[in-house]
This record gives structure tokens, sequence and C-alpha cells, in this order.
């Protein structure tokens, strides 16, 4: 009997107000993956609703979850569901060039695609010469 | 009063509280009446990291609110003070005593059993009914979620 493949780490964006679809939207097109992120939003949401739309979301895979700001609403949650557990991990100030690499890099454990991502959207923002 | 904002709200610390608010308020301290969190060190910090440096974060159990209140008041920095669901307020209120006369509710989400009040407003019946009691009792409660939005009195929408 074969071993089960682990699936790969999906990647939940949680925000406000509609940002986190439009940034599925936009890696979708940029990217063709189609599969790989899942959007919450938190609006309406008090805290236990949120928890529940963002459990949802990540339906018992090992994910990262991508929150916008590093703070507030969006962050508790995230932190609270994840807290203890080595198959999520957090990361804030979501942009779309980490997503963009996160995408492709899917077979990474949870933590090690996180730091990757942290690393590809800092990388991200600069002040070009205009 | 230095308490410039008393607020309800399920989110406690967050973007609306923290730049809706404070920025226009120039607030100086954050005081977050909450008996969970006032135990639980690593919820501070998670609350901690949303509010920027400058701004200080007390955390409080409602029983400290009676010996602390009158501290709070008296500092001369533009402060708010949160409270995260109705009971906690009407906790705060009655350890309190006759030192707050104003509540904004500023957010209450949905979650089953609660009625929209407003876009921004869902309450139980039950909890319905302890803020117009409050009410009843001399305080004026609003509803208000930021601060170039009307501030909508009890009776608008309860």
């Amino acid at each position: 009997m074969s071993e089960a493949t682990p699936s790969p780490t999906v990647g939940v964006i949680v925000s406000h107000a509609e940002l986190a679809a439009a940034l599925v939207g936009a890696v979708r097109t940029i990217s063709g993956v189609a599969d790989a992120l899942q959007s919450v939003s938190n609006e309406g949401c008090d805290p236990k609703s949120l928890a529940d739309r963002i459990e949802a979301a990540i339906g018992g895979r090992p994910a990262v979850l991508f929150v916008d700001l590093p703070g507030g609403s969006c962050l508790s949650s995230a932190v609270r569901l994840s807290r203890g557990r080595g198959e999520r991990a957090v990361v804030t100030g979501v942009n779309l060039a980490m997503l963009l690499d996160f995408v492709f890099h899917r077979d990474l454990s949870p933590t090690e695609a996180a730091r990757r991502a942290v690393d590809a959207g800092a990388r991200a923002i600069r002040t070009p010469a205009a | 009063m230095s308490l410039d904002l008393i607020r309800l709200d399920d989110r406690l610390i967050h973007g609306q509280v923290v730049i809706g608010w404070g920025q226009p308020l120039n607030v100086g301290f954050i005081v977050l009446v909450d008996d969970e969190v006032k135990n639980s060190a690593w919820e501070q910090d998670l609350y901690r990291m949303g509010v920027p440096p400058g701004i200080d974060v007390v955390f409080a159990s409602i029983a400290e609110v009676a010996r602390h209140l009158t501290e709070w008041t008296a500092d001369p920095r533009p402060g708010i003070l949160l409270v995260g669901d109705v009971d906690t307020l009407a906790g705060l209120i009655a350890a309190a005593g006759s030192g707050i006369h104003r509540i904004n509710v500023g957010g209450v989400h949905h979650r089953p059993g609660r009625i929209e009040r407003l876009r921004y407003v869902y309450l139980t019946d039950d909890e319905a009914t302890k803020l117009r009691q409050l009410a009843s009792n001399g305080v004026e409660v609003t509803a208000q979620d930021v601060p170039t939005a009307r501030a909508v009195p009890i009776g608008e929408f309860l």
C-alpha cells in the first residue's frame, strides 16, 4: 500500500474588504495557477465568524495565511488559528510579488514557504529611480 | 476628560480604531478592557503589534476599571477605551459608577442569533435590551464606526 501524497500547501489571503479576492484574481491572471490561493474577507465578521471563514478556506490542508496588516482583526484570527500548529504559518503585509512566488513553491512546508514568501515580498518593495 | 472615546468593538484594537479614530484624536493611549486578554501575554503581544510606537496600550480587567478610571481620565493625552462585547460593557459601566456618560457602538458583527441593526451593528435581542438599559440609565449611546460617519442615536437603531 503506497503512502498518500501530502497535500500541497494552500495560501489563504485574509484581508479587509475585497483586497484578498482581488489578489487571488491578479495571481491567477499573471501565473495561470488557479487552485493555490483562497481569499477571505473580514467584511461583516465578528472574530468567531472570521475564524470560521478562515478555517473553511484552509480545509484541513497545510496552509500559509497571508494577512494584509501587521495588526488588527485579520492578524488576530490568523494567529489564533495557527498558534502551536506546525502545519500553518502566518505572513503579514501580503503583496502580489510574494504570492506569485508562493504559488510555484507549494511543495515546501508552510514554515519554509512563509519564509520564502517574506523574502520575495520584501525584495519587491523598492524606490526605483524616476 | 481625556478618555475621548469609550467604544464597543468586537475587533478591539484594529485599523478603524488605530487609524480611523487614533489619527484625528491624536491618541496617546488605548485601554483594552477584557478579562481574557488581561490574562494572556501572547494575546497582548498580538494586539500591541497593531499599534504604532508612541501610543501606549494598557490591558485591564473589569475589576481594575474602578481603580484606574480616575487616573485614565486625568491623563492629559487623548485616550480610547475599548471593550469587545455588551456584557463587558455593562460590567464596565457598573464598575465605573457614574464615571462614564457616553458610549460609542463601533462594531458588533454578525454571528448566529444576532439581528442586523446597522451595517456594522448586529445584536441579539438580549444584547439590545442591555444597551437600551444603559441608555435608560442616562448613558448616551450612539453608533458610529468611523469619525467621518454620523453618530446614530440608539433610538434610531434599536
